[in-house]
């Protein structure tokens, strides 16, 4: 008899085994949601996939009278920019300051300690003062996200140059490279495809910084729309959003590593199957 | 003529000596091996003349000029591992001092320039057995491959000073004897001047035209660290004398 941690399973069968638990959810869900409809049809909580597919219909498929615009679109048009922006800005920051601090013992002793506090401070805790000095307009939620995700970013990339090992930059300078030349030729090619990595990471935080923003003090926005129709009950929009909201996510997350894998071959090395 | 001059050069990390009264004059076009036991000082010997370490006291002179105090392209090195650039193709590797030379700004020769550079590179990858490699990126290149490359890249700025520390202490046996037939060769070639520091003591010995050997001189049992190491022993070697490892160092370095 084979070891169980020795048993691997086939392509199709890891496929199927992974979507096993999805799928058990999903029928766990229906089975609820069937028994409540079954004995309150008017129940709200667990709405039935008909209640959601006219909830999505509403939402995504029929202008709202009042801006003429299809609301699930003018949501994500509004959060995507807000994320686009923040997690753009972020990432041009952290390349910044994440090369610098990480090579350049100067720039590492003068904001080192400035970018490790500030990375402590918990970001909802400053929202407060984002609303005061920015108002209540895109700023402050562009700022929310930015200054909740760029310090550990930035944190990270300075520790991953700092590790390219001490023979690799002796090296250039033997071969005759500049500070800016081993910046920009030995530093920064490295740096790149671990600078997606960590944006793929704080994409996740990115999200919650942006919902609740959205959700405080916004008029338009996947996370403001959720936040707004909970006061009605209206579980047949909100689980909706939130699916979408996920494969948001996840077309992000897949697209970055896409990115990184045809970009930056040499950095991913032939996984073994296991 | 001597090309590298050390002269009285001491090193300390505050109370604990690493190196004490190091005089030596390498001459131009010479093999130094260097060897010692672990801890002796070889590597920071090396440091010294790389440039990534400043003597305490003392001086270092290059054509009886004091040596420029960090690493430049006057001094070329092979570490034993590390040495080429994970993120560029051997031909990258290699035309990636030309492009800094030609290029401070871009650090990317482009044009005739950059097709001039490419050919010099290929030149010198055929030179060290690497014809068949100019796109493979240093990941799939085996161990005794990545030295050959590190030599190629560190010899297309045509330095003055090759600086190798353990260069094959990392290698199989046979491509060991393979590696030390190009050093040989491009030594020859490239009217190099070597310092090589190595744990293997025939190697020292097969390749040199000088062994040198770093110990401790005197040895205080209550503060081992007050002491520094230096050159204890310096064979000259021709080839008419003997290569075989003196006895005196029989004691001095595992073989």
């Amino acid at each position: 008899m084979r070891r169980l941690l020795n048993a691997r399973p086939r392509v199709g069968g890891r496929l199927l085994l992974g979507l096993l638990p999805i799928l058990a959810l999903v029928l766990l869900y229906l089975v609820i949601a069937t028994a409540r409809h079954t004995e309150n049809p008017r129940d709200k909580i667990t709405p039935i996939p008909a209640a959601m597919a006219a909830g999505i219909q509403t939402m995504a498929f029929e202008p709202d009278p009042r801006t003429g615009e299809v609301p699930l679109v003018a949501d994500t048009k509004a959060s995507l920019s807000r994320l686009g922006i923040a997690v753009g800005l972020a990432a041009a920051t952290t390349l910044v300051l994440g090369l610098t601090i990480g090579l350049l013992p100067y720039v590492r002793a003068s904001l080192g300690p400035l970018v490790a506090t500030i990375s402590v401070i918990p970001p909802i805790a400053v929202l407060p003062i984002l609303f005061i000095v920015f108002g209540l307009g895109e700023t402050s939620k562009i700022v929310l996200i930015f200054v909740g995700i760029t310090p550990v970013m930035v944190r990270d990339l300075a520790t991953h140059v700092a590790a390219i090992p001490e023979e690799q930059i002796v090296k250039a300078q033997t071969l005759g490279a500049s500070t800016w030349l081993t910046l920009l030729r030995v530093a920064l090619p490295q740096a790149l495809p671990r600078l997606i990595d960590s944006l793929r990471l704080s994409l996740c935080p990115a999200w919650v910084y942006l919902i609740s923003a959205e959700a405080i003090a916004s008029d338009v926005g996947l996370g403001y729309r959720i936040f707004l129709v909970r006061r009605y009950l209206a579980m047949d929009i909100i689980l909706p959003y939130v699916v979408w909201i996920s494969l948001l996510a996840v077309i992000m997350d897949l697209a970055l590593q896409a990115w990184s894998r045809t970009s930056f071959a040499w950095a991913h090395p032939p996984r073994n199957v296991r | 003529m001597s090309k590298l001059a050390f002269r009285n050069v001491w090193v300390e990390y505050g109370s604990k000596i690493v190196l004490e009264k190091v005089d030596l004059e390498v001459a131009d076009g010479a093999f130094v091996s260097i060897i010692g036991p672990s801890g002796a000082g070889k590597s920071t010997f090396l440091r010294l003349a790389l440039g990534q370490e400043a003597p305490t006291r003392g001086s270092i002179l290059l054509d009886g000029e004091p040596l420029s105090p960090e690493p430049g392209p006057d001094r070329g090195v092979v570490f034993q591992r590390y040495s080429v650039f994970p993120h560029m193709n051997a031909l990258d590797n290699v035309t990636f001092g030309l492009d800094c030379a030609g290029s401070p700004l871009r650090g990317r020769l482009g044009g005739k320039d950059k097709k001039l550079a490419r050919e010099a590179a290929k030149a010198l990858l055929a030179r060290v057995g690497l014809e068949h490699n100019f796109k493979t990126y240093p990941r799939a290149l085996s161990g005794g491959m990545q030295q050959r490359l590190a030599l190629a890249q560190a010899l297309i700025t045509r330095p003055r000073i090759l600086l190798l520390d353990e260069p094959f202490g990392a290698l199989d046996p046979g491509v060991r004897l393979d590696m030390h037939a190009l050093i040989t060769e491009l030594w020859t070639e490239h009217k190099l001047t070597i310092l090589m520091v190595t744990h293997d003591i025939k190697e020292a010995f097969k390749l040199g035209t000088r062994v040198v050997a770093f110990d401790k001189r005197r040895h205080d049992p209550q503060a081992p660290h007050r002491y520094g190491s230096t050159a204890v022993y310096d064979f000259p070697l021709d080839d008419k004398k003997s290569r075989a490892v003196p006895p005196v160092l029989k004691g001095l370095v595992s073989t």
